[in-house]
């Protein structure tokens, strides 16, 4: 009896975790497209197809820090399992995977200090944006 | 009288007999002859055939006097350097200097793994040996320096578009970068493909030895765009189908196709609805600076080792190879839905 109660809570288990792991690849990909949609406006003004508006330009800086902040949290031992693009080499070099979000957001906060115009701006937010292709390259499935 | 007609009945029989003999070994004489008439001709065959081999696939080099004394322009040769893209496969992998060519990424395809060579110009391991000749004709040729035919995962099918001066900029501008120790690894290609002397034969039909020509009627800027594309970007390389014998499919050229390496999809670079028709010459541009999708989706994978030289282009020559690739025709060409 006890061994059948076992297994069924073990297969229950089993069964939240596969679930939760779902939840949570679905949670980080939310929140990546959080950062690609900050990015949008300041990027527009950027390429010279927006205007200016330091206003938003900090709102996108202050959603980078958060965002990345969050996702420190989001890459659970067994979340390679499903519909997910992380390579393995998340969870094999997670140190590395997980300090590039603390650069990210220590960057994304360094920027709103700095940038205060234009100019500010055209030198600083690349060095922001930078942070998102070198970890893709290593930790991403190519697209 | 009798012994005449005995005799001359004997000699009915002999000459009977001789008639059936006669008869039998001229059929065997004529079979015997169409035999040797049949192998005479394979081997004539045989030898015409391995001779129009032989003639073929020789080789095709520049001459000596195809370079005319020069100053080279370094500058042009840094340009030209990230244009090729050429550390995406010859810098040492694993560490992150990319003016250290070593060689050694290996280049897995169904017909074998390639090893990217060194190219360094160390004398002995790399290319410190080789006269701005034997460069000119690895690069426009696909020829190495003991005239052996090259293969064409070392993209000379569309390097050969590119100009003889450029190509000696080139050169002299990696002469500059640090000589590398590391030994070329041979190439891992099993039998037929290890056979060099064939691509001869191959190089007949998907190389054309022609020069990128200017479109007298087109704008400089999209002139140079299609030369750098075309030409040094050697973006069709990847971006296209292939035939089974690793031809590009030209009316599926830029179309997109699956990865050479094997997994994935390279994508459409044409503007078409399957590729790049909702995306602005800006954001192509975009893209080569910085990596970035309009969606602000990152690229990965080799499209980011290729981002890591366009940066480093002029945004000119970066705007030119967007402005090109939009007046591409459009041509469809999307990912198998089976594969993500």
């Amino acid at each position: 009896m006890i061994r059948i109660v076992s297994v069924i809570a073990a297969v229950a288990l089993g069964v939240t975790a596969v679930a939760a792991h779902d939840d949570v690849i679905k949670e980080r990909q939310e929140a990546m497209k959080s950062i690609a949609g900050a990015a949008k406006g300041p990027g527009a003004a950027l390429k010279g197809e927006a205007p200016f508006d330091l206003a938003k330009i900090h709102e996108s800086l202050a959603v980078f820090q958060k965002q990345a902040e969050q996702l420190k949290s989001l890459w659970p031992e067994g979340s390679d399992n499903g519909e997910t693009a992380a390579l393995p080499a998340v969870w094999q070099k997670r140190d590395d995977f997980l300090a590039r979000f603390d650069k990210m957001a220590a960057d994304a906060k360094a920027a709103l200090e700095k940038i205060k115009d234009e100019v500010s701006f055209k030198a600083e937010w690349p060095k922001v944006m930078s942070n998102c292709g070198g970890c893709h390259k290593e930790y991403r499935k190519p697209r | 009288m009798s012994a005449r007609h005995v005799c001359s009945g004997g000699a009915v029989a002999f000459s009977r007999e001789s008639k059936w003999m006669g008869a039998l070994k001229r059929m065997d004489r004529k079979r015997r002859s169409a035999f040797g008439i049949l192998v005479r001709l394979l081997l004539v065959l045989a030898i015409i055939g391995a001779a129009a081999f032989y003639v073929l696939t020789i080789p095709s080099v520049l001459p000596e006097t195809a370079l005319a004394q020069r100053e080279p322009d370094l500058v042009n040769g840094v340009t030209l350097f990230h244009a090729g893209g050429c550390a995406s496969c010859h810098a040492t992998p694993g560490q992150e200097d990319k003016s250290r060519l070593g060689g050694g990424l290996a280049l897995k395809t169904h017909f074998g793994t390639f090893y990217a060579p060194n190219i360094s110009p160390d004398p002995r391991y790399g290319i410190g040996a080789w006269s701005e000749l034997d460069f000119v004709n690895a690069m426009l040729r696909g020829v190495g320096r003991n005239g052996e035919h090259l293969y064409p995962s070392f993209p000379y099918t569309s390097y050969q578009r590119m100009t003889v001066n450029d190509v000696r900029d080139l050169f002299a501008f990696m002469k500059t970068l640090p000589p590398e120790t590391t030994p070329s690894k041979p190439h891992d290609l099993p039998f037929p493909f290890n056979f060099r002397r064939a691509l001869g034969l191959w190089k007949l039909v998907y190389l054309d030895g022609k020069a990128f020509v200017p479109d007298p009627n087109r704008e400089a800027q999209m002139n140079r765009g299609a030369y750098l594309v075309e030409g040094p970007g050697h973006c069709a390389e990847c971006h296209s189908p292939r035939d089974i014998l690793g031809g590009i499919k030209p009316e599926r050229r830029f179309a997109g196709g699956p990865d050479p390496e094997g997994k994935g999809w390279v994508p459409n670079l044409t503007p078409h609805e399957d590729g790049l028709a909702a995306w602005s010459e800006n954001d192509i541009a975009y893209l080569l600076e910085s990596g970035f999708t309009p969606e602000y989706d990152s690229v990965g994978g080799s499209m980011a080792d290729v981002v890591a030289n366009t940066s480093k282009l002029s945004a000119e020559d970066r705007a030119a190879m967007a402005a090109y690739l939009k007046s591409l025709p459009p041509r469809p060409g999307t990912r198998p839905s089976s594969q993500n």
